[in-house]
């Protein structure tokens, strides 16, 4: 049997709405039979966090990024009429309405489908995220990893 | 036709659909068929490029009354 197709998503992004749409696909893309990869990088991270406190052996500036990012996936804001948190509110709301998944368990279905989490190690430095401080269940890795699963991907995408 | 499984996505959003059909493709045997129910309504366009990329045979498909039919063939 032929090898299956690859897609690979860079989530650079940490708004609810962009996430859910990075997740969509790559769900979507997992049940095409696509190995899927997604990069998470800068403000996407943000997506991995775990909701519990953080590890104290931080410095000031560490601390201060760590208190200003939202903790997870769920606490993420919208990219438009986020509207000081009424907006989340109402995406959570209508998303139940139609049935659709929300972003923790768009999450979760991708795990169980066997997609690939990938935190950038270099931007978690800058923002101060420890590994703990993220789910269980990725790994880590640089440009060098990405360049080499999208080198052979099919679909490559940058949120 | 003799349908081996019924997969109901009905009332479900978009990816549930496909990804319930990949789900019980795995458990078919090659030759058994599949029925996919959606009330999707961009199911046609969703299913259709999912069997082809997949490799799978769409036999037909049908509506009623917005509910949408699929029938797929294991490949």
């Amino acid at each position: 049997m032929e090898a299956n197709k690859k897609t690979t998503i860079v989530l650079f992004s940490g708004d609810y709405d962009k996430a859910m749409a990075a997740f969509i696909i790559a769900n979507g893309a997992a049940a095409y039979d696509h190995d899927v990869t997604i990069f998470f990088t800068f403000w996407g991270l943000n997506t991995l966090r775990k909701d519990g406190s953080a590890p104290t052996n931080k410095g000031m500036l560490e601390r201060m990024f760590g208190w200003m990012m939202p903790r997870g996936a769920n606490k993420l804001g919208l990219s438009k009429m986020h509207m000081a948190g009424m907006g989340p509110k109402m995406i959570k709301h209508v998303i139940r309405k139609h049935n659709a998944l929300t972003l923790p368990q768009l999450i979760e279905l991708a795990q169980e489908q066997g997609v690939k989490l990938v935190a950038c190690t270099m931007t978690m430095d800058l923002l101060g995220l420890r590994r703990e401080e993220l789910i269980e269940d990725l790994e880590l890795g640089g440009v060098a990893t990405y360049l080499g699963e999208a080198s052979d991907g099919n679909v490559n995408l940058f949120i | 036709m003799e349908i081996s499984m019924v997969v109901d996505t009905k009332g479900l959003a978009c990816p549930m659909p496909i990804v319930k059909a990949k789900k019980a493709m795995s458990g078919l045997n090659a030759g058994q068929i599949m029925q996919v129910l959606s009330t999707d309504k961009g199911a046609v366009n969703d299913f259709t490029a999912w069997v082809k990329q997949t490799g799978h045979e769409l036999v037909r498909h049908e509506e009623d009354g917005g509910v949408y039919a699929f029938y797929v063939r294991k490949v």
